[in-house]
């Protein structure tokens, strides 16, 4: 569970107020026009920013003042989520392990088992630029699966993905969640993935983040803010 | 935090090393003696060759970068790497080639002989010639790089409006000139007005004497403190006056920037301007390759045959590790817009400046000779400082703006993310920026001549005293043998920096 309880952020002439819960488990999209606070609220979540006013809970714990590493949240940018100078295999264990940077006994196990869920087994050795766009969104899924937080993060991860690889990786992500509990919130500006991947949406307009109705209620009666941004 | 903490370090050490021997200076309480005449002398001499230098390097490179901009043949891709080569290249090693090619025995004066004519190249001609030998080079990369950053599709543009090339000059190239010419002559004429090595070896003599090389003689031959110290404050606020005057320009310089590109240009096709254009490229290739060319066919003979050179080579490799190290040490915490500040500090200070504010700081504890080879490691370090930064601070922030939040959001701690993140992806910047610092420090005959004893001898200033005691041929052969050094150990940084380099 994801709470956040009465959020104030200020940035320059830029505010953003924010006061909901996301319920464990939920898929939750968080849609709205660019410059809304989207990219903002993800950040107050993983860390990147912290709020002036209000608290931060996973499952109950306050973790407003922890830094991003520290968190229960893994989270997938839009690009850059693999280190290009090291192999997958080498990725995979910095993120295990990103205090030492050694391997332990059994993380390999562990690497070769996350690769395999997502369709690359066999591709420790392979260096990122070795492999295609889809194919290194589907390495990085496989890196936030060996994080294990509560929380994964999605920040317009497919972006740079094509229309049938939008649908193969949502698809992928709800399968892999799902028996693990694992809360999963993404931003997208595209309605379309909103509506293949969430069961929930938030919906963010000029700085106020509305709390998180049904995907099906909210796109059946679009609120007004929503029907200026899809335009219908 | 650590990593603060250790760029915290890294600018005090840096400005207290800086700014430690101008305080030195201005702190001396022996007495400053009032300028001389010879004096006054020395200052107009360093204005009027650095104003000379500038003019004839800066003059030369525009129709060099032009010929070199638009035409294509083979070689090209070689010949403009050469001309990034002077910087590394030993000022020691270029003044023999020089002799050989101008000198009084030398090929010109060999040609000339049948019909009378003679060339003297000591004094402020020999001075200039060696600064147009080392910053020909520069302006013209300069200026090629302003030219080719002339969008093609103005060319495209000009052609097809049928423009003549005086007219094409006249819209297009010459704006970029009075862009780019200017800085180069800043740059250039900054360079040349803390000229030591070449005034030391060209110049000499009242009329042909730097405000750096009165330093080292009033401190050398007259052990007068006090005047030399006079004489470091008024090359420090010569510099200073200079330093601010070029800090508009220098920020403009980049190193490595492509320049594979050449400009189509259709309305450069008759003779004339062919003949022109590789005319001017044949003539600059000559004046750079002929002196290196020299260095090798007349050290060779005696490159096997060199005598007690070996503890001189040893000091020189020694000094040039050292200072290459502590370059880098300095470099990667100060890879930022702050940190290039801090080392573009040292710039406006001459190593003979900075090498007589240490004396006066050491005098007192230790003998300033006994500590020469350490001193050295330490100002070359300080002179390559702000090179280093340049070519390490673009690609450092690049990794930082990539890879700093998947390194947060990893939770990645301080030392992995160095080790595994950052100085990897920086290997190649660093590979050559070390090379750089190397080789500089390798040929440097600057700082350790004011210090040095007899037992603590570099190889440039090895080569230096066999030039005095008039044993040429040794001199040309140890001048090889720097050459060489030079050149590999910048080779072996920058290969070290590319071989299995992961993009």
């Amino acid at each position: 569970m994801l709470q956040l309880d009465n959020i104030r952020f200020r940035q320059g002439a830029f505010e953003l107020s924010a006061d909901l819960t996301v319920a464990k488990g939920r898929r939750t999209a968080i849609i709205g026009p660019s410059g809304a606070g989207k990219s903002t609220l993800l950040d107050l979540i993983s860390g990147f920013q912290t709020p002036q006013v209000g608290r931060i809970l996973v499952d109950g714990q306050d973790v407003t003042q922890s830094a991003p590493g520290d968190r229960p949240v893994a989270i997938l940018f839009q690009d850059n989520n693999l280190f290009p100078h090291l192999t997958i295999g080498q990725n995979l264990t910095l993120a295990m392990r990103p205090k030492s940077g050694r391997a332990q006994s059994g993380d390999e196990e562990r690497i070769d088992a996350a690769l395999d869920q997502v369709g690359l087994a066999g591709f420790q050795k392979r260096r990122p630029e070795a492999l295609s766009g889809g194919q290194r969104s589907r390495a990085a899924l496989a890196r936030v699966l060996l994080q294990d937080r509560p929380i994964l993060l999605l920040d317009e991860p497919f972006s740079a993905l094509g229309p049938a690889l939008r649908q193969e990786m949502a698809d992928l992500i709800c399968s892999l969640t799902a028996p693990t509990g694992t809360t999963a919130i993404m931003v997208t500006h595209d309605v379309g993935d909103a509506r293949r991947f969430a069961e929930d949406i938030i919906l963010v307009d000029d700085g106020t983040v509305y709390p998180p109705k049904t995907a099906e209620d909210l796109l059946k009666n679009p609120p007004k803010a929503l029907r200026d941004y899809i335009g219908t | 935090m650590a990593s603060r903490l250790i760029s915290v370090i890294a600018v005090l050490a840096v400005t207290g090393l800086i700014f430690g021997p101008v305080v030195a200076l201005l702190a001396f309480g022996g007495g400053l003696s009032w300028p001389v005449a010879a004096d006054w002398q020395a200052l107009r001499f360093t204005l009027l060759q650095a104003t000379l230098s500038a003019a004839f390097s800066v003059a030369l490179a525009i129709p060099t970068a032009r010929a070199l901009a638009r035409r294509q043949f083979i070689g090209r891709g070689i010949l403009i790497t050469l001309l990034g080569a002077p910087f590394i290249l030993p000022v020691i090693v270029a003044v023999l080639g020089l002799l050989a090619v101008f000198g009084q025995s030398g090929l010109l004066n060999s040609a000339l002989a049948p019909f009378g004519l003679s060339l003297n190249i000591y004094g402020l001609h020999g001075v200039v010639i060696a600064h147009v030998f080392f910053n020909l080079p520069l302006a013209t990369r300069m200026i090629l790089q302003g030219w080719l950053a002339i969008p093609a599709e103005r060319f495209r543009l000009a052609s097809s409006l049928g423009l003549s090339s005086g007219q094409i000059f006249r819209s297009l190239e010459w704006p970029l000139l009075r862009a780019v010419a200017p800085s180069a002559f800043v740059v250039i004429f900054v360079i040349c007005l803390s000229s030591f090595a070449v005034a030391l070896t060209l110049g000499g003599g009242p009329k042909a004497t730097t405000l750096e090389l009165s330093i080292y003689q009033t401190l050398r031959f007259d052990f007068d403190v006090a005047h030399a110290v006079m004489l470091a404050l008024l090359q420090l606020s010569l510099a200073l006056a200079a330093g601010a005057m070029s800090l508009r320009f220098a920020a403009k310089q980049r190193f490595g920037a492509a320049m594979d590109r050449i400009i189509p240009r259709w309305d450069a096709r008759s003779w004339p301007l062919v003949l022109q254009d590789f005319a001017c490229i044949g003539l600059v290739a000559a004046f750079l390759l002929l002196p290196l060319a020299m260095v090798v066919v007349k050290g060779a003979p005696t490159l096997l045959d060199l005598g007690n050179v070996w503890p001189a080579v040893w000091h020189s490799l020694t000094v040039a590790l050292a200072s290459t190290a502590l370059c880098l040490i300095w470099a990667l915490p100060l890879a930022n817009r702050v940190g290039e500040w801090v080392a573009l500090c040292g710039i406006a200070l001459s190593p003979l400046v900075l090498g007589m504010g240490l004396f006066l700081i050491l005098r007192p504890y230790v003998s300033p000779l006994s500590v020469a080879l350490p001193v050295t490691a330490v100002v070359n370090a300080l002179m390559a400082l702000p090179f280093a930064v340049r070519i390490l601070r673009p690609e450092a922030e690049v990794i930082q703006s990539d890879y700093h939040r998947l390194s947060t959001a990893l939770g990645l701690n301080g030392f992995v993310w160095l080790r595994r993140v950052f100085l990897p992806r920086l290997r190649r910047p660093i590979g050559f920026a070390a090379g750089l610092t190397a080789a500089l420090s390798m040929g440097d005959l600057g700082v350790i001549a004011l210090f040095a004893d007899p037992d603590r001898v570099t190889l440039p200033l090895y080569i230096y005293r066999l030039m005095g005691a008039y044993r040429m041929e040794q001199a040309a052969g140890a001048a090889l043998l720097l050459l060489m050094l030079s050149l590999a150990l910048f080779w072996v940084f920058d290969r070290g920096g590319r071989a299995n380099a992961a993009t």
